[in-house]
C-alpha cells in the first residue's frame, strides 16, 4: 500500500555542506532522496524503511559538469538529460548518452540522476557498465571530508557498496582519454524504454596497426543484470588484447566472457538465456570493431 | 521508527498563477494539483511506467506521480488546463481530436504535454524521434499510430506547410 505522506519528515538544505551536517546528525536516519525515481516507486510501493528525507535534488553543487584538461567531472546530481546535452559527453562518452537515452523515457530523464542511479546500485542499472568501462572514480563527500575511490571497486555485493552511511556522491570523474575509441552499448530487454534490462553491456576498445596486421588495444568491457555488481569482462579482455583480431580469438574471448559471469534465472529470464546473450553480444561488439576498422 | 511531518506552506506557480497550498512535503504533486482542481493530469499507474500524470516542471517534462510536492517548490508548473495560451500545444489538441488520437482520453493530457515538450525542442521530428519522445506514455486505446500521426501533423500545422 502507498505510504502515507504524513509519516515522513523532509529536510531540505541549501548547500551540500549543510546536506552533509544534517546527514552526519543520524546518519541512519536520514534517506538522500534526488530525482526520486527510484524512491518515489518504493514511497508508492509502501517499502520504504526510513521515514526522513533529505532533499538533495537540484543541489547546485551536484548538478553541474565541468571539463578539465584530463577529467570529465560529472556532478553526481546531474540527470540523463544534462548528460544528453554535455557536448564534452556526447563526443568523448558516448557510451554515457547512448545508455541515458534508453533509461526510461524522456519524462524519466529529465529527474533520474546518474548519482542515483550508481547509490540504488541494481544489477541491471544502465549507466554502470558505461562508468565501468570508462575507469571512472567517484569523490564522496560527509563532514569528515571529502575521499576518492575507484568506482570499478564501489560495489562489494548485491546493493551492498563502499559508502559510509553518514556520505553522499559528490562527483563521478571520467577520464579523457577514449577520445579516439570505437565504442558498443547494447541493452537486451522487453522493449527500449520503460524496460529492465535483463542484459546490458558497455564496450570501448581500440584496433591499432601493428607491422604487419590489425592488433587490438585497451579493450574493456563490462556487462550488467549478469552478476549481483555490475561486471568488468577482465577475462575475456585478457583474452583479447595486444592480440590480432580473428575469428579464433573471437570464439575464445565470447567463451571466457559467458563463463566469467554469474547469472541468475529471474522473472527476467534464464541464467542460460543470460550466458547466451552476453556471448552474443561480445561477438556483436568485436564485430563492430572489426567492420569499423575496415570503413578507415 | 515513527516519525510524522506537518503540513507546510508551498508556494507554487501553475498555469502562471501563484498558488499557495497547505501539505506534507512528501505529498505526490500528482495528488496536490488534483486537490486543487486540476484533474486533468491523471494517475494511472502511480509508479513512473505510464505517463498519464506528466506536467512539465520548468519547461521539463516530468511524472508527477514520481514528485513530491516540496521539489515543485518555487517551480513554473504546466498542466494540461494551461496549455491553451500556446500555439504548439493548440494545435496538438486540435489534431489529436480529428485524428482519432484520443479514445478514452485517460492518456491525451500526458501525451499532448510530452508531444509539446518535443515540439519545443524539435519543431520537425521524425516518426522515429516522436516514437521516442512518447515512449513514456502509454495508451490502451489507440494502437498509438494515429497518436504519432497526430504529433506529426500539428509540426506541420507549426510550420505552416
Ligand atoms: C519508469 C522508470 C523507468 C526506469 N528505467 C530505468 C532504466 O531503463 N535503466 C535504469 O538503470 N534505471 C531505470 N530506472 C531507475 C531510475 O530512474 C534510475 O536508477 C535513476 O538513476 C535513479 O536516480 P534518482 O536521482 O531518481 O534516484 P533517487 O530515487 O532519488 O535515489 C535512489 C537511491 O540513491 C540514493 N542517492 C541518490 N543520490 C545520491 C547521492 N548523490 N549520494 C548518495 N546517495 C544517493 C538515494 O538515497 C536512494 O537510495 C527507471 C525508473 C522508472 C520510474
Ligand atoms: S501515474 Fe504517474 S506515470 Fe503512471
Ligand atoms: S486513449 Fe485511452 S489510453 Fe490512450
Amino acid at each position: 500500500m502507498r505510504s502515507n505522506p504524513a509519516e515522513f519528515e523532509w529536510a531540505a538544505p541549501a548547500t551540500l555542506e549543510e546536506a552533509v551536517k544534517v546527514l552526519a546528525g543520524d546518519p541512519d536516519a536520514w534517506l538522500p532522496i534526488a530525482g526520486g525515481t527510484d524512491l518515489m516507486v518504493q514511497f508508492a510501493a509502501g517499502t520504504l524503511e526510513r521515514r526522513r528525507f533529505l532533499n538533495i535534488w537540484n543541489l547546485g553543487e551536484l548538478r553541474r559538469i565541468d571539463g578539465f584538461p584530463g577529467e570529465l567531472q560529472v556532478g553526481a546530481g546531474s540527470t540523463y538529460t544534462d548528460l544528453r546535452e554535455n557536448d564534452i559527453i556526447t563526443r568523448e562518452f558516448p557510451l554515457l548518452g547512448r545508455t541515458a537515452s534508453w533509461t526510461g523515457g524522456i519524462a524519466n530523464q529529465n529527474r533520474g540522476t546518474l548519482g542515483g542511479n550508481v547509490a540504488n546500485a541494481s544489477p541491471a542499472a544502465d549507466s554502470l557498465p558505461a562508468l565501468m568501462v570508462y575507469g571512472a572514480d567517484l569523490i564522496l563527500t560527509s563532514t569528515r571530508g571529502d575521499r576518492r575511490v575507484r568506482y570499478e571497486d564501489f560495489h562489494t555485493g548485491y546493493k551492498r557498496m563502499n559508502l559510509a552511511p553518514d556520505e553522499l556522491i559528490r562527483t563521478i570523474c571520467l577520464p579523457r582519454r577514449f577520445s579516439g575509441y570505437i565504442s558498443y552499448a547494447r541493452k537486451i530487454g522487453t522493449r527500449k524504454a520503460q524496460a529492465i534490462a535483463k542484459v546490458c553491456i558497455a564496450a570501448v576498445g581500440r584496433l591499432a596497426k601493428d607491422s604487419t596486421q590489425l592488433m587490438l588495444e585497451d579493450v574493456r568491457i563490462a556487462v550488467g543484470s549478469v552478476a549481483p555488481v555490475p561486471l568488468r569482462l577482465r577475462n575475456a579482455e585478457q583474452l583479447l588484447n595486444r592480440r590480432p583480431l580473428d575469428e579464433a580469438r573471437v570464439e575464445l574471448a565470447c567463451k571466457a566472457a559467458a563463463a566469467e559471469i554469474q547469472p541468475i534465472s529471474d522473472l527476467r529470464s534464464t541464467a542460460k538465456y543470460r550466458a547466451q546473450i552476453v556471448n552474443n553480444l561480445v561477438r556483436e561488439f568485436l564485430d563492430t570493431l572489426a567492420a569499423r576498422e575496415r570503413e578507415r | 521508527m515513527k516519525t510524522s511531518a506537518q503540513k507546510r506552506e508551498f508556494s507554487l506557480n501553475v498555469n502562471g498563477v501563484p498558488r499557495n497550498i497547505r501539505a506534507y512535503p512528501a505529498e505526490r504533486l500528482l495528488d496536490v494539483l488534483r486537490y486543487l482542481g486540476l484533474t486533468g493530469t491523471k494517475e494511472g499507474c502511480g509508479e513512473g511506467e505510464c505517463g498519464a500524470c506528466s506536467v512539465l516542471v520548468d519547461g521539463r517534462l516530468v511524472v508527477s506521480c514520481l514528485m513530491p510536492v516540496a521539489q515543485a517548490e518555487g517551480a513554473k508548473l504546466l498542466t494540461i488546463e494551461g496549455v491553451t495560451g500556446n500555439q504548439r500545444f493548440r494545435s496538438l489538441q486540435e489534431t489529436f481530436a480529428e485524428g482519432g488520437g484520443a479514445q478514452c482520453g485517460i492518456c491525451t493530457p500526458g501525451m499532448i504535454l510530452a508531444g509539446g515538450h518535443l515540439l519545443e525542442r524539435n519543431p520537425a521530428p521524425t516518426i522515429e524521434e516522436i516514437r521516442e519522445a512518447l515512449s513514456g506514455n502509454l495508451c490502451r486505446c489507440t494502437g498509438y499510430l494515429q497518436i504519432f500521426e497526430a504529433v506529426a501533423e500539428a509540426a506541420r500545422r507549426c510550420a505552416g506547410t
